[in-house]
């Protein structure tokens, strides 16, 4: 008896995993299929994947290519230098040009050997962004970069210095039209790429450059007497001071609080214009105003490239993609419809341009702005100079702060 | 003890280790019964359908070891479950496979990462670094050709064919450049589209043989042309190249040399600069003697590990407390609407935790948030060291206040009454009876929980997080903050500078591991006393 129920329990688990077996089959055949097609891979976040899509399925169709376009939500550099060290990664990945330092010191990604032709068809900050080390490590598809964007109906004239904004501002807030002077995210932790243009009209610097227009990670700027200089300046404007700079205004509240018609004036990038859009505030974007005789505000310029990963399956369609069918220019314009940051190619500029002011006006005020510094040292950078920023907004003595975080800055780069 | 409510804890709150033994297959008792029997071959069907499922890639990864060790454990589970003797181990197998499976194969993980330099720039193989380092190096040799590729086959073998700029059509193999008979091919737009002889690949069929494609190289004098994608080709060269014999790096066009450090994975020079891609290697203790030495890491060490101290029994007793004067209040029979009291606590419960940290961040927020609207208040909560610390315990009183409240009214409901009754008659007065008779014996059953709760909150790397990210940071030291946990003071370490350091991460991870399992031994033999003296 005893026996004759296990041999029933094998037999059915035996038919049970046979069905599993049968599951997996139309799996592998699927496999072979791609096999003979040749499949194309790509991560990218969820805005582009959307607009992405449609081209990259009709490139699949065109080429008899497999395309797979994979929308990948949170961490996508960390998940991307993972997978890829695991073998199961995509075989092009979007993404911000100051990741390149980490996916090269990882090998996760490999230079794109563009033609001169080619190469001339981006706008030449685009193409300087994503060089590193002498290389050219992705295509460009968008260069954004901060602005002053300020709400006309509050504040009908572009402030030409910072001193001039917080003036105008008082006067909106003693009217009682306004509540707060500036909508410029700090938070309680600070934020390093939104304060940048005030730093370096205060006259401070970051890194160095080289010879060949490189950073120097050698020539670190932070500690300097400008840089403390500059942080005097940003202290007058903070929480003791003028009050147009505050820790509770962050990325969570900044462009809410603009939209709400809260404050006129709002130093943000593109990715703020949809909402703003959609609060049917009238608006303008000019170039974020320095200080009064001080140099002139650098925002930093980031640029969205795509790359092709060094151990995607299919390098050759890869690079075929984006070396040659990136340089389109309706892709470009549909992935600014997606998101309307500026797009890199200048003929795509040229198209958007005819129907959006908005893009050529982000171009102007990024102009004689600062390469995002894509050397890996920058990771250093980021938490010590924003905390230092917030306790200075706060509050707190430039001088210690500053030589503080100078300390802990070039103790990790050094490392 | 026995009651629902003083189940394990529920994932959400002050799910950090659920009791392991439970879940797996239902165990079958015998082979009594056609449900039983039907249960059994499901399960055992899944198994087998998992097992075959997981082997493919095993396969196909030609991963030997790990098919032999999912043969043998489906090999055991089968006889285990298949013969009717064992009885025993029908028991005890699920619960051992989960307990090798979800905590000590991660903790064999951790230990053997915490001895290597595993993180950003040291990931893979020295091999790894050498193949991205020549890679990297590949650039196009000065006034080299551009070439409209086209990739075509000649009876199976895969060759270029090239049209130069003058349109000049070339036949590129493994043996070199040879001129193409004008008459033999048809160029179009710069490249070839017909050739006599050759078959013309397009691009689906190019990416079928990418690996073959890019590898791909035709040697020349100055270097090698090589493919870019399907369409174009120039000639490269990689400008550093590995050498054996020095076990070095060299540039060609300088002749720098990186010898090989295979102590600290990485490609150094005289200067003592090195190369960015390095490889992974065993550093021994270091990672562990580094976390205990170094100033920046040592000195604050103390100081956030008494703050993690008091941010978790503050949590502990602020939740147990209010838990239990919710359930010692609803208690009491003479209550009306009991029920709907009850489930208006326990909502909060039932809130993602997540979405929840962030507003409590923003109603906290000094000029836009509602608490200091709200009481007219002016305080900057996420700006002063006290405040902070304040608000996070109050944010987690909120949240966890209602674990406590249902675990606390399932272990009084399960007090029988004739105990405070059998009190009451020798005249003891209420604070009395709480006291002696139902504290106690609620702390019987509630300690091995309130363990659990803090070392679930020992570890609470969203309450902070999500919340204060650790500030306010003091202007003179912005390595560590005022609500700085362990947790979040290694993540920032390993991960917020540099790139990832796992290792390193790796190492700190294991100290505080150290730290919650002694204070939990501790705290289980203290409470297997309190068993014996009320139990």
């Amino acid at each position: 008896m005893r026996i004759r129920t296990a041999g029933v329990v094998a037999a059915m688990a035996l038919a049970l995993a046979a069905a599993g077996c049968g599951d997996d089959k139309p799996a592998d055949s699927g496999t072979g299929q791609q096999q003979t097609g040749g499949s194309l891979v790509i991560w990218a976040d969820e805005k582009r994947t959307v607009a992405l899509k449609p081209f990259a399925e009709k490139f699949g169709t065109d080429n008899g290519v497999t395309v797979e376009v994979k929308a990948v939500t949170k961490d996508l550099q960390t998940n991307f230098v993972t997978a890829s060290q695991s073998g199961s990664g995509p075989d092009i990945v979007v993404g911000a040009h100051d990741w390149i330092g980490n996916l090269v010191q990882n090998g996760a990604i490999e230079p794109v050997q563009l033609s001169a032709a080619q190469k001339s068809a981006f706008q030449e900050i685009a193409t300087k962004a994503v060089t590193f080390n002498g290389q050219l490590y992705g295509v460009p598809y968008a260069v954004e970069n901060i602005a002053l964007i300020r709400n006309t109906d509050l504040a009908p004239t572009a402030p030409a210095t910072i001193e001039e904004l917080v003036a105008s501002a008082k006067q909106l807030k003693a009217a009682g039209k306004v509540s707060e002077l500036m909508c410029l995210q700090v938070g309680q932790n600070g934020d390093a790429y939104h304060i940048y243009p005030l730093y370096t009209s205060g006259g401070g610097y970051l890194f160095g450059t080289k010879s060949n227009g490189d950073y120097d990670p050698k020539d670190l700027g932070v500690g300097k007497p400008e840089s403390v200089a500059a942080f005097t300046k940003i202290r007058a404007l903070g929480e003791k001071g003028e009050g147009a700079l505050k820790r509770s205004i962050e990325g969570g509240n900044s462009i809410s609080t603009f939209t709400g018609k809260k404050c006129a004036y709002l130093i943000s990038g593109p990715w703020a214009i949809t909402d703003i859009k959609k609060a049917s505030i009238t608006y303008d974007i000019t170039p974020v105003p320095g200080f009064a005789g001080g140099r002139a505000a650098q925002p930093f310029v980031g640029v969205q490239a795509f790359y092709v990963a060094s151990k995607g399956k299919n390098k050759a369609v890869a690079q075929e993609f984006v070396a040659n069918y990136l340089t389109k220019t309706d892709l470009a314009a549909a992935l600014y419809q997606a998101e309307p940051r500026p797009p890199a190619l200048a003929a795509a500029l040229d198209q958007v341009k005819a129907t959006d002011p908005d893009a050529q006006k982000f171009l102007d005020a990024g102009k004689g702005g600062a390469i995002l510094p894509a050397i890996p040292e920058m990771a250093a950078i980021w938490d010590p100079f924003g905390k230092a920023e917030a306790a200075i907004v706060g509050g707190a003595d430039p001088n210690a702060t500053i030589t503080a975080a100078a300390k802990t800055i070039s103790g990790q780069i050094n490392k | 003890m026995t009651t629902d409510h003083a189940a394990p804890p529920v994932p959400r709150q002050r799910g950090g280790r659920r009791s392991v033994d439970s879940g797996g297959p239902p165990v079958p008792r015998g082979s009594q019964g056609l449900g039983g029997l039907a249960g059994k071959v499901v399960v055992l069907g899944l198994v087998a359908g998992i097992a075959v499922w997981g082997a493919f890639p095993l396969i196909g990864a030609r991963a030997w070891p790990g098919l032999a060790v999912l043969v043998v454990v489906t090999a055991l589970i089968f006889y285990v479950y298949l013969s009717g003797r064992h009885i025993p181990a029908k028991y005890l197998l699920p619960g051992t496979l989960f307990l090798i499976a979800f905590q000590i194969l991660p903790v064999l993980l951790t230990v053997s990462t915490a001895f290597s330099n595993f993180g950003d720039g040291h990931r893979g193989s020295k091999q790894d670094a050498i193949v991205a380092i020549r890679n990297a190096s590949i650039t196009q040799v000065e006034g080299g050709t551009e070439y409209g590729l086209t990739v075509a086959t000649r009876g199976g073998e895969l060759v270029f064919l090239l049209v130069d700029p003058t349109g000049a059509a070339f036949l590129g193999d493994a043996d070199g450049l040879e001129p193409l008979p004008a008459g033999d091919v048809t160029v179009s737009a710069g490249r070839v589209t017909r050739a006599q002889g050759y078959t013309v690949l397009n691009l689906g069929q190019v990416g079928a043989r990418s690996a073959e494609v890019t590898a791909f190289s035709v040697p020349t004098a100055n270097g090698a042309i090589q493919s870019t994608g399907a369409s174009r080709a120039s000639e490269r060269q990689a400008n550093r190249i590995y050498d054996e014999s020095c076990d070095c790096i060299v540039e060609r066009s300088t002749g720098n040399r990186w010898t090989a450090d295979n102590a600290a994975g990485s490609f150094v020079d005289s200067q003592g600069g090195h190369l960015a891609q390095g490889w992974r290697v065993g550093v021994g203790f270091d990672n562990f003697t580094r976390a205990l030495t170094e100033p920046t890491i040592a000195g604050p060490f103390f100081r956030t590990l008494v703050w993690n101290f008091a941010f978790s029994l503050g949590t502990v007793f602020t939740t147990f407390a209010l838990g239990l004067l919710c359930a010692l209040a609803l208690h009491s029979p003479r209550i009306r609407f009991r029920r709907t009291y009850r489930i208006l606590l326990v909502l909060p419960y039932a809130m993602p935790s997540f979405a929840m940290l962030l507003v409590w961040r923003d109603m906290f927020n000094a000029d836009f948030g509602l608490i200091n609207r709200l009481f007219n208040l002016n305080v900057d909560w996420m700006g002063q060291p006290w405040t902070a610390r304040f608000a996070v315990i109050l944010v987690q009183l909120w949240l966890g206040y209602p674990y406590m409240f249902l675990v606390a009214t399932g272990a009084l409901q399960a007090i029988p009454n004739e105990m405070n009754e059998a009190a009451l008659v020798d005249g003891a007065t209420p604070g009395q009876r709480f006291r002696r008779v139902t504290l106690p014996l609620l702390m019987v059953a509630l300690t091995p929980l309130l363990i659990a709760s803090f070392a679930y909150n020992f570890n609470n790397f969203n309450a902070i997080a999500l919340t204060t990210e650790g500030g306010p940071f003091p202007a003179d030291n912005t390595t560590i903050g005022a609500t700085d946990l362990l947790i979040t003071y290694t993540y920032r370490l390993a991960f917020g500078a540099q790139g990832a350091q796992y290792g390193f991460a790796a190492a700190i991870s294991f100290y505080i591991f150290l730290i919650v399992a002694v204070v939990s031994a501790i705290s289980f033999r203290r409470t297997r006393r309190q068993e014996e003296v009320y139990g």
